[in-house]
């Protein structure tokens, strides 16, 4: 390095020629543009931007020169490192991307790689169906009832017109409870929730309960000796079979689509006068010709089995204390099982209480 | 209830062209329900024809069988030349008979095609048919024969044999017992059918003067009308004609002999069960009575009967000889030299018939009808047609006089607004078509202007007791099918319960965490209780037990679910599956005291008193609803990711902590050692102090005896506890917002020592600036000595207010390990 020119000797300081300080800002571009990543990018700054550059070095002949060749040779050298550092700057942002480009590509894998490693749970279908049920009843207004299940022989039998000499109240259908003379049975319908909510608050009432109830059938491929059952209870002023159409219509609607709707046949139960059996339109053919013909669903009949209802004996209003001169009520009940399985093709009853986890996975946590 | 066209048509005009399935929708839409409809003999077609046995030469064969080679007349239509060879093997029968032949191109049921064929040496040129083989009941022991004169050879043998019919099954529904008769379903085919009616019951009874066979009823209440008249000379041999006995066969009855099935067809056609007695074979009187204990009956169907003091008998000097309208006895039955007939029709009370027939468990189509309700006013006119066919098909005379002892009941009127029928239906009825639909089924009613009317039921329908009833016959008359349809608007509702919002919310919480929900049966057995290795004290042994278990094995309710829920796992392991998480939500039964008192009975006349139902509750065990979850195999599988996670007792746990949070609560676990668990991994669950289950890896033999995967986890808990315990407005957290001071420790303590313990110690000690604890690692071995482990906790500190300075988080550290050493020997591990 030369010393400082003090004493005003005009020498010409080589390094900060024009030429030179063209020919090193060029080779410092060269070497950035040619570095083909950060390593090589990092090597050429050190080389061509660092302290021991040979701009940096050339920087510090500045001094050397005489004061008024001073501005002239520290503006060139200053321009050629800006032009360098502006040139390492872009090409680092360049460099820079082009590594993050490429580690992406490095890192990607086989999304089609299997991964069922948490397990994946389910409602089982009764439980589902018997929710959405309630959800059609809540919207309008009802409420959902609940009772035992272990039931009071009065509850399930007497309070609905089942008189003592009725066949339902054999042991062929019927679970009694020990003693044998505890009137205690394993309900035989959701009916005593009804006589329960009837004897625990006044009308209007407007619930349905559904639950789990109890025969003595054994299980095959059409029985259950435990299953489930949705039934619906209305007692208010000036109600009638119109009012329970209408509601059973609505019913229909909400779980098998608009258009669907019901009839009633006559029927007997001991608890409504007048009784009747309601059947639904095939939700599959309609009962439209010529598919009623090969409906599986409805078997050719165009309309399907689904319950029983009337209106509320008055001797049924009479025991759980409703004065049958003032209110009337009807009501309603059918299978949740059995509804189940129409509606989403179930062959065999077996399948609803086994248990088998394939069954019940295949509905997941709606029906 | 079977009835065959042929029989309705007698009693009513049905409509030209009306087919049998169209009458069947009608009657259906009036309350008789089609439950099947068939045409018997339709699978019967081509040249079916009588014949008439014109020779008939015995052949025996090679291999032995003995043939009759006939030449059969079968009419100028068929004969080729004087008759056809036909090979029959049957041999009740000669030359000179009438018989029935089916000729090349008949077609038999089963599809069973007859040609002329090749057989023993001649050309069969048609066959000779049995009973059977025309489905006209199971005789196979010969050919048919008619009746000398009966018929033409060449006449059709379909209509001689009145082989076609259409048949209408109907579900009868217990209160239309009338149409478990011709008569009945009749009147209603006429009513749907706006046809005309002809009463089978309305002939003329002239029994003449005096009684008949004597008869005394001590128990009036339950035999009101008992009837007798009495046949002799009757000729026994008298075969039943193939009109009567092909129509109690399709009906579903067997012909048995004339006497047998002409009392058997009066029933089916009038719905009057009838019973005939050999009048030679009775001794004194004929008694109904009540039986004494200890009398045996030997019933028509061959059992030895004994009897109670509940059931109603038929009886004369010897002894019973009948269980009043439901069977008679062997003693005083009809038989092939029977002569004399006396013969009873009497109106029984129901419920006496249904319970002697439940009792026995003996359904006879006498007691069916009984116990439905009979029509007290038929059993004079019943006795009058059975006499009648007697005579005029066995021969014989009516004895004159008859045996009339009481009276009908008497049938209430029954008072009724006249706008009822509209308001209960919702259909736009007048008063007009309320009186003319009334009249219609048979109830007597005055004309009135009145806003109420009287109507007085007809004897054949018991069942109308109530106004609600006469609204029902209103409105089938009218047609349900005018009901309108018209949505109620209930008032505004509450919703579901809290209970029944927070038990949905569970319920899918579970199946986040993985569990496949199943449904299962209550009924376990002694063995259950054994298998889950419950000792001998454990409350859970108190069960309820059942009166008719399905099975014996399973008589017991279940207190807890674990049984139901290993068989289902049994059942999916049994079907391949490795792994399961399963959940079961369910009720167990509890029995409430001991001796649980009788739930009442109270009257149904009124609203039960508030003592009684108090009592209908206080007799019911309690049946809280538990949630039960059961792990096993791999929670996670073993994958591309790495080795799978094994379902541990840990897994059980935090199922139900999972669910605890789910409902906003914070559940406490405990060392415990309770069956069905493994006795060192058993956690007892608390809620604010209070145990509401259980959960852990289950016992390796309770594994092994329901044949699960070992280690198999499970948990149980009180449902309604945790659902009742949650609040029902959540309060919202404080937290700080304050930087954090992190302080690790590690603590050795006694192995035995619970880490809850712990951790209750270093929470205690740190004081209000701990915010949290979590155990990070537990170190077993050296330097730790044996038989101790060290336990290694991050604690986080946080102010409220402030940045915690160096010296507060370690004082507080310090506190909190101090603690932790005081109540559970904790050594810092330095």
């Amino acid at each position: 390095m030369s010393g400082p020119n003090s004493d005003y000797d005009p020498v010409e300081v080589t390094p900060l020629r024009a030429d030179q300080v063209a020919h090193m800002r060029d080779t410092a571009l060269r070497a950035v543009a040619a570095a083909g990543d950060l390593d090589q990018l990092k090597r050429a700054r050190l080389e061509h931007a660092g302290d021991r550059s040979p701009l940096a070095l050339a920087n510090r002949e500045i001094g050397a020169l005489p004061p008024h060749a001073r501005k002239e040779a520290g503006q060139r050298v200053g321009a050629a490192r800006g032009d360098v550092a502006a040139a390492l700057t872009e090409r680092t942002e360049v460099l820079q991307a082009e590594r993050e480009a490429r580690i992406l590509v490095d890192e990607a894998v086989d999304v089609t790689l299997p991964y069922d490693r948490e397990p994946v749970g389910a409602r089982h279908p009764v439980t589902t169906l018997a929710e959405r049920i309630g959800d059609a009843f809540v919207a309008m207004g009802w409420e959902i009832a609940e009772g035992p299940e272990v039931e009071a022989e009065w509850l399930n039998f007497d309070a609905l017109n089942i008189g003592p000499d009725h066949p339902a109240r054999t042991m062929q259908d019927t679970f009694f409870l020990e003693p044998a003379d505890a009137h205690i049975v394993l309900r035989t319908h959701t009916s005593p929730v009804q006589a329960r909510t009837m004897l625990s608050r006044r009308p209007p009432i407007y619930v349905i309960c559904p639950g789990r109830t109890f025969r003595t059938d054994e299980l095959d491929a059409t029985h259950t000796p435990v299953f489930h059952q949705v039934e619906g209870l209305a007692v208010d002023r000036g109600l009638s079979m119109g009012h329970l159409k209408g509601t059973l219509d609505h019913f229909a609607e909400a779980m098998f689509g608009a258009g669907i709707d019901t009839r009633f046949r006559p029927a007997y139960f001991p608890f409504t006068e007048p009784s009747a059996e309601v059947d639904l339109r095939c939700f599959v053919c309609r009962g439209d010709e010529p598919a009623v013909h090969t409906c599986r669903t409805c078997r050719g009949e165009g309309w399907i089995e689904w319950g029983g209802c009337g209106v509320v004996n008055p001797r049924v209003l009479v025991a759980c204390g409703v004065d049958p001169d003032d209110f009337t009520g009807f009501a309603f009940g059918m299978g949740i099982d059995r509804t189940l399985m129409f509606r989403h093709g179930i062959a065999d009853m077996r399948h609803l209480v086994e248990g088998d986890v394939r069954f019940t996975q295949a509905f997941g946590v709606e029906v | 209830m079977r009835v065959p066209l042929s029989w309705l048509r007698e009693h009513v005009d049905l409509p030209r062209g009306l087919s049998a399935a169209e009458l069947a929708a009608r009657l259906t839409a009036l309350g008789l329900k089609l439950e099947a409809l068939t045409s018997p003999g339709s699978d019967v077609s081509g040249p079916l024809v009588v014949g008439r046995v014109l020779s008939a030469d015995t052949e025996t064969h090679s291999n032995g069988k003995l043939i009759q080679w006939c030449r059969v007349d079968v009419g100028p239509e068929h004969n080729d030349g004087d008759g056809r060879g036909i090979v029959c093997g049957a041999h009740n029968f000669g030359v000179g008979d009438l018989v029935v032949v089916a000729l090349p191109g008949t077609v038999l049921p089963g599809g069973f095609a007859i040609g002329a064929r090749k057989t023993y040496g001649h050309i069969s040129d048609g066959m000779i048919c049995s009973a059977l083989e025309l489905g006209l009941g199971d005789d196979h022991t010969g050919i048919i024969v008619l009746a000398p004169a009966q018929a033409e050879p060449g006449e059709d043998a379909a209509g001689v044999l009145h082989l076609r019919d259409d048949v209408i099954e109907f579900e009868i529904n217990p209160d239309r017992a009338y149409a478990l008769s011709v008569r009945g379903v009749a009147r209603d085919a006429a009513l749907g059918c706006d046809a005309a009616y002809r009463d089978p019951a309305g002939l003329t009874v002239d029994p003449g003067p005096g009684g008949s066979y004597p008869v005394v009823v001590e128990d009036t209440a339950a035999c009101p009308v008992f009837v007798t008249r009495t046949v002799s000379g009757f000729d026994p041999a008298a075969p039943t004609p193939r009109w009567l006995a092909r129509r109690i066969q399709l009906v579903g009855m067997r012909p048995i002999s004339l006497a047998v099935d002409v009392t058997n067809y009066v029933m089916l056609e009038l719905g009057q069960p009838i019973h005939g007695y050999d009048r030679d074979r009775l001794q004194g009187p004929i008694v109904v009575r009540r039986a004494r204990p200890g009398e045996t009956l030997r019933t028509l169907d061959g059992a030895e009967r004994t009897l109670e003091s509940e059931d109603l008998l038929i009886t004369d000097d010897r002894g019973p000889i009948g269980m009043a309208g439901v069977m008679g006895g062997e003693a005083t039955e009809i038989r092939a030299d029977t002569t004399a007939v006396v013969i009873e029709a009497a109106h029984f009370a129901p419920v006496r018939i249904a319970r002697t027939a439940r009792r026995h468990r003996l359904i006879s189509e006498a007691s069916r009808r009984f116990e439905r309700g009979a029509d007290p006013l038929l059993p004079q006119a019943a006795a009058q047609r059975v006499a009648d066919l007697l005579v005029e098909l066995g021969g014989g005379v009516v004895e004159p006089g008859v045996t009339v002892v009481g009276t009908a009941p008497a049938q209430p009127e029954i008072g009724m607004a006249v706008d009822l029928p509209a308001r209960i239906t919702g259909i736009d009825i007048d008063a007009a078509q309320v009186v003319a639909a009334l009249r219609a089924v048979g109830c007597t009613v005055p004309v009135t202007d009145k806003p109420m009317l009287s109507a007085l039921p007809p004897s054949w329908r018991p069942d109308i007791t109530d106004p609600y009833d006469l609204v029902e016959e209103v409105a089938r008359v009218v047609g349900y099918d005018r009901v309108p349809s018209v949505l109620p608007v209930a008032p505004a509702g509450r919703g579901r319960t809290t209970a029944q919002r927070l038990r949905r919310r569970i319920g899918q919480l579970l199946a986040g965490a993985g569990c496949t929900e199943v449904i299962a049966y209550p009924f376990v057995g002694t063995a259950d209780l054994d298998a889950l290795g419950l000792p001998a004290d454990d409350p859970r042994r108190r069960t309820i037990r059942l009166v008719n278990p399905l099975s014996t094995r399973e008589p017991l309710l279940h207190t807890t679910l674990a049984a139901a829920l290993l068989g289902a796992a049994a059942r999916n392991t049994g079907r391949g599956q490795q792994s399961l998480s399963l959940s079961l939500v369910a009720p167990v039964f509890l029995p409430a005291a001991d001796p649980a008192p009788a739930a009442p009975v109270p009257h149904v006349d009124r609203r039960p008193t508030d003592n009684e139902l108090k009592g209908l509750d206080n007799a019911l065990p309690t049946q809280p609803r538990h949630l039960a979850v059961l792990l096993s195999g791999d929670r996670s599988p073993a994958g591309w990711w790495g080795p799978a996670t094994p379902a541990g007792w840990a897994d059980a746990i935090t199922v139900v902590r999972t669910v605890a949070t789910g409902l906003g609560l914070v559940v406490e676990v405990r060392q415990a050692a309770l069956a069905p668990w493994h006795p060192g991994r058993c956690a007892q669950v608390l809620l604010d102090g209070a145990v509401v289950g259980h959960a852990g890896e289950l016992h390796p033999s309770v594994c092994a005896a329901y044949g699960v995967a070992p280690r198999t986890a499970y948990a149980e808990v009180d449902l309604d506890l945790l659902v009742d315990a949650a609040a029902e407005v959540t309060p919202a957290p404080v937290f700080s917002t304050m930087p954090v001071a992190k302080e690790d420790v590690a603590l050795v303590v006694d192995e035995q020592v619970p880490v809850a313990d712990v951790a209750d110690a270093l929470r205690a000690g740190a004081g209000e600036l701990l915010e949290s604890v979590r155990l990070f690692d537990v170190y077993r071995g050296d330097p730790v000595p044996v038989g101790r482990k060290s336990l290694a906790f991050a604690l986080r500190f946080r102010a409220p207010d402030r940045t915690l300075t160096e010296h507060e988080t370690v004082q507080a550290r310090a506190a909190a390990v101090a603690e932790a050493a005081a109540r559970t020997g904790a050594e810092q591990r330095s």
